[in-house]
C-alpha cells in the first residue's frame, strides 16, 4: 500500500454500456504514466471515475491509502488530484490571473465573514495567493496575459493556462487529458518541455492521456493501452511499442506522428 | 461627437471632489433661491420635482421654462464650480490619497449624502423617490448576485423581499407599537430606532433561510427549470401571506413606524454596496463566476459548488430581505400585492438594463429605471411602452446590459486629476 494512487478492479457501466472493465492502476510518487487507446476506449471515463465526476459501479480507489471513492469531486481535487480537460474547460468571463487564483479555493482560510468585511486576514491571504498565481503564470509562460479574458488567448496558451490552473490546486498527481490535442508540432515540442519542467519543479506524479506516440514514448515511464474499456497491454514504452496486440488494436488504425 | 470630446477634455481635470462641490452648490442654490426667485421668474408654479420632466410632459408650454430652470440651477453651477475649483480640489484630492482609502471614501460619501439630503429636503415626494430608489439599488445589486454573478435565472426576489418585510414589520409592531393586531408594545418606543437594525437583520435571515427552498433545487437543475421553481416560490410566499389572517391576510399590514428615514436607508445602501463589493471581488465570491461559467471545471478546481450556490442564494436573499424591511418602514404599509409579479418585472428590468456581474451597473440600472418610471408617470399607459422599448434596445446592443462585468475601483474614482497640463 505504498503507492500514491491505487485503483483496484474498477468497473463502470453507463446504463447498459460497459465503459470500463476491471481496471487496475498503481501510481508511484513522481512517476509519469501514460494511458493510450483508440477513440471511445474509455480513457476520459477513467479520469472522470478517479477524480470523482462519476462514482464507479464497482472497485476501489485509494489515494495514499485513503479510500476516496464516492467523495465529492471538489474534495478529491483538494486531496491532491489536479486535472485538465480534453476540450478546454476554462471560465470564459474570467481573466487569466483569476483562473489561477480560483484554483486556490480549497486553501482559503478566511471564510465568508472575512470576504464580506475584507478583514486583514482576508487581504493577507488574497495577496499571498496573488503572488503565487503570478509565479505559476511565469512558470508556464503566460504571465503577459494575466489580465486578459481567456478567450482572447492563442490556443496553445489556453492549454498552458489550464495546466497552470491545475497546478494551483497543489496536486500530488496531475491528470492531463490529451494535453497536445490540436497543437502544431512546434507547440508539441514546447509542451513536452513544459511537462518535464513541471515534473521537475514540483516533483508531482503525472498521469496523461495521449494520442501522439512520440509524445507518450518520450515522456512516460509506464504505459497502459486501453481498448473497449479493458487494458490489453501495460509496461514500459519499449515493450508497448513492440507489442503486436497494441500495434494491431491501436497503432495500426491511428495516424501516429 | 467632436463637441463631446472637447467637453470631456475640458473637464478631465476635475476630481470627484470637484463634482461633489459643484453638486452641493447647485442644491444649495435651489434650496435658498429655487422657489422665491428662480421658479418665480420663470413662472413655474413650484420647484420642479424631477428636473421638470413631470411638468414638461403635462404642459408642453412650460418646456422652455423647465429647461431654463435645469440650466440655471443644476447644469451651470455644477460645471462652473467644478471647473473653477479644480485648482483647489486637486491638491486636496492628492492629500486624501495619502490617508487610508476607507477614510477618503467616507469623507466623499459624507459630502455626497449632504448633497442628497439638501436636494431631497425640498419636498416630500422627492424624498420618497430618493428613499425608494435606494431600496431598489439594494434589490438590484442583490438579485445581481444570483442572476448575474451566479448566473441563475431566479424569479423569487419579491418573495425574499416579502419574507424580510413581514418578519421585520411583525417584530417592530410587536415590540414598539400599540396596535390591534399584536396588542400592547413590549418595549418603550424610544428604543425602536436602535433595535430596528436588528429587526431588519432578522428579516434578512428569514429571507435567507427561505431561499434554501430555491437554492437546493439549483444543485441539480438550472436555466428554465430553476426559473419555474423560483417563480413557484414567489407564488407560494404570496399566497401563504394572503391566507395568514393573523398577519392581515390580503388586507395587508400597516402602522409600521417610519424608522427607515433617508440617512438610515443611505447607510444600509452603502453597507450593502460595500459588503457585496468585497464579496464579489474576493476569490470566495469569484467562485460564483466559476460555477456559472463551467461548473465541472469549478468542481475539479476544488470549488465547493453546492456551498457556493447556497451562499449566492442566501446572500442575495438576505439583502432582498433587508430591502423588504426598509420598504415596509418607508410606506408604513405592506400587503401581498406589493410583492407580486409586477415587482419582479421591475427588479428584472433594473438588473438586466443596468448590467450583469457589475455593482455599478446595478446602481445605474436601479436609478435609471426608477427615475424614468417616476418622470414618465404623466404618460400613464405609455410609460409601459417606453420602458420596455428602452430595455429591448439595450438588450440588442449590449446583451449583458449597460455596464456589465465591471467593478468599482474607489481609488481610481477618487484620485486627483492633472490631465490639463498634459493637454495644454
Ligand atoms: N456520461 C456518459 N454517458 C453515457 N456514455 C458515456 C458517457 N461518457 C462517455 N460515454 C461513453 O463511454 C465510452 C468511452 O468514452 P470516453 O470519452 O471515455 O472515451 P475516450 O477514450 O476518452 O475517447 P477519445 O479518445 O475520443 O477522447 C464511449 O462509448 C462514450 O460514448
Ligand atoms: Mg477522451
Amino acid at each position: 500500500m505504498s503507492a500514491l494512487l491505487n485503483v483496484k478492479d474498477m468497473t463502470h457501466y453507463f446504463g447498459g454500456l460497459r465503459a470500463v472493465n476491471n481496471y487496475n492502476l498503481n501510481i508511484e510518487p513522481k512517476q509519469i504514466t501514460g494511458l493510450i487507446g483508440p477513440n471511445g476506449a474509455g480513457k476520459t471515463t477513467i479520469f472522470n471515475l478517479i477524480t470523482g465526476v462519476y462514482t464507479p459501479t464497482k472497485g476501489n480507489i485509494h489515494l495514499q491509502g485513503e479510500n476516496i471513492k464516492g467523495l465529492d469531486t471538489n474534495k478529491i481535487a483538494a486531496k491532491g488530484l489536479g486535472r485538465t480537460f480534453q476540450n478546454l474547460a476554462l471560465w470564459r468571463h474570467m481573466n487569466v490571473l483569476d483562473h489561477i487564483k480560483m484554483a486556490h479555493y480549497s486553501q482559503l482560510t478566511y471564510g465568508l465573514f472575512g470576504s464580506f468585511f475584507n478583514t486583514p486576514a482576508c487581504r493577507r491571504q488574497e495577496s499571498e495567493i496573488r503572488e503565487n498565481a503570478y509565479r505559476l503564470l511565469e512558470l508556464f509562460g503566460v504571465d503577459q496575459f494575466a489580465d486578459q479574458l481567456v478567450g482572447n488567448l492563442p490556443y496553445g496558451a489556453q492549454r498552458r493556462v489550464e495546466m497552470a490552473r491545475a497546478m494551483a490546486t497543489n496536486p500530488k498527481i496531475l491528470f492531463l487529458d490529451e494535453p497536445t490535442a490540436g497543437m502544431t508540432p512546434d507547440e508539441l515540442v514546447q509542451m513536452i518541455k513544459i511537462i518535464r519542467q513541471v515534473h521537475e519543479t514540483f516533483g508531482v506524479a503525472i498521469f496523461l492521456i495521449e494520442h501522439r506516440m512520440k509524445f507518450v514514448m518520450e515522456l512516460c515511464e509506464f504505459i497502459q493501452t486501453l481498448v473497449f474499456g479493458e487494458i490489453i497491454a501495460e509496461g514500459p514504452p519499449e515493450e508497448i511499442q513492440n507489442n503486436p496486440e497494441v500495434i494491431e488494436a491501436y497503432l495500426g488504425k491511428e495516424d501516429v506522428t | 461627437m467632436e463637441f463631446v470630446e472637447k467637453f470631456k477634455r475640458m473637464f478631465s481635470n476635475v476630481p470627484m471632489l470637484g463634482w461633489l462641490l459643484g453638486a452641493l452648490t447647485a442644491v444649495l442654490i435651489e434650496y435658498f433661491f429655487g422657489y422665491d426667485y428662480i421658479s418665480y421668474i420663470l413662472q413655474l408654479p413650484k420647484i420642479p420635482v424631477l428636473f421638470g420632466t413631470l411638468i414638461m410632459l403635462k404642459e408642453p408650454m412650460m418646456i422652455p421654462s423647465a429647461l431654463a430652470y435645469d440650466l440655471i440651477v443644476y447644469v451651470l453651477p455644477i460645471l462652473l464650480v467644478a471647473k473653477a475649483t479644480a485648482f483647489a480640489t486637486n491638491p486636496v484630492a492628492m492629500l486624501l490619497e495619502k490617508i487610508p482609502l476607507i477614510l477618503s471614501v467616507i469623507l466623499h460619501l459624507a459630502l455626497f449624502y449632504l448633497v442628497l439630503h439638501v436636494w431631497a429636503e425640498i419636498n416630500d415626494y422627492r424624498e420618497l423617490i430618493v428613499r425608494l430608489t435606494m431600496i431598489c439599488i439594494i434589490l438590484t445589486i442583490s438579485i445581481n448576485v444570483i442572476n448575474g454573478y451566479q448566473g441563475e435565472f431566479s424569479c423569487s426576489h419579491p418573495g425574499f423581499m416579502a419574507l424580510g418585510a413581514y418578519t421585520c414589520s411583525i417584530l417592530t409592531l410587536v415590540l414598539f407599537v400599540n396596535d390591534r393586531m399584536f396588542g400592547e408594545a413590549l418595549l418603550p418606543a424610544w428604543l425602536g430606532p436602535w433595535i430596528f437594525p436588528f429587526t431588519l437583520i432578522a428579516g434578512g435571515i428569514v429571507a435567507a433561510l427561505g431561499s434554501l427552498l430555491v437554492a437546493i433545487p439549483s444543485f441539480r437543475t438550472r436555466g428554465d427549470y430553476l426559473a419555474i421553481i423560483s417563480l413557484a416560490f414567489l407564488f407560494i410566499v404570496k399566497s401563504a401571506v394572503e391566507n395568514l389572517q393573523i398577519i392581515g391576510g390580503s388586507r395587508g399590514m400597516g402602522g409600521q413606524p417610519e424608522y427607515a428615514t433617508l440617512p438610515v436607508i443611505f447607510i444600509w445602501t452603502i453597507l450593502c454596496i460595500w459588503i457585496i463589493h468585497n464579496f464579489v471581488t474576493s476569490i470566495m465570491g469569484k467562485a460564483l463566476n466559476a460555477v456559472r461559467d463551467d461548473e465541472a471545471a469549478a468542481e475539479s478546481m476544488t470549488v465547493a459548488t453546492r456551498k457556493t450556490k447556497m451562499t449566492a442564494f442566501m446572500f442575495g436573499a438576505f439583502w432582498a430581505g433587508i430591502a423588504g424591511g426598509l420598504f415596509a418602514h418607508v410606506l408604513s404599509y405592506i400587503n401581498p400585492g406589493t410583492f407580486s409579479i409586477n415587482r419582479l418585472a421591475e427588479i428584472l428590468a433594473m438588473v438586466y438594463f443596468g448590467g450583469l456581474n457589475s455593482i455599478i451597473g446595478s446602481i445605474v440600472g436601479a436609478v435609471t429605471i426608477n427615475v424614468l418610471g417616476e418622470a414618465l408617470r404623466p404618460l400613464e399607459l405609455f410609460k409601459w411602452i417606453i420602458i420596455p422599448l428602452i430595455l429591448i434596445f439595450v438588450m440588442i446592443f449590449r446583451p449583458y446590459g449597460l455596464i456589465s462585468f465591471k467593478e468599482i475601483n474607489a481609488k481610481k474614482l477618487l484620485r486627483a486629476k492633472y490631465k490639463r497640463e498634459q493637454g495644454a
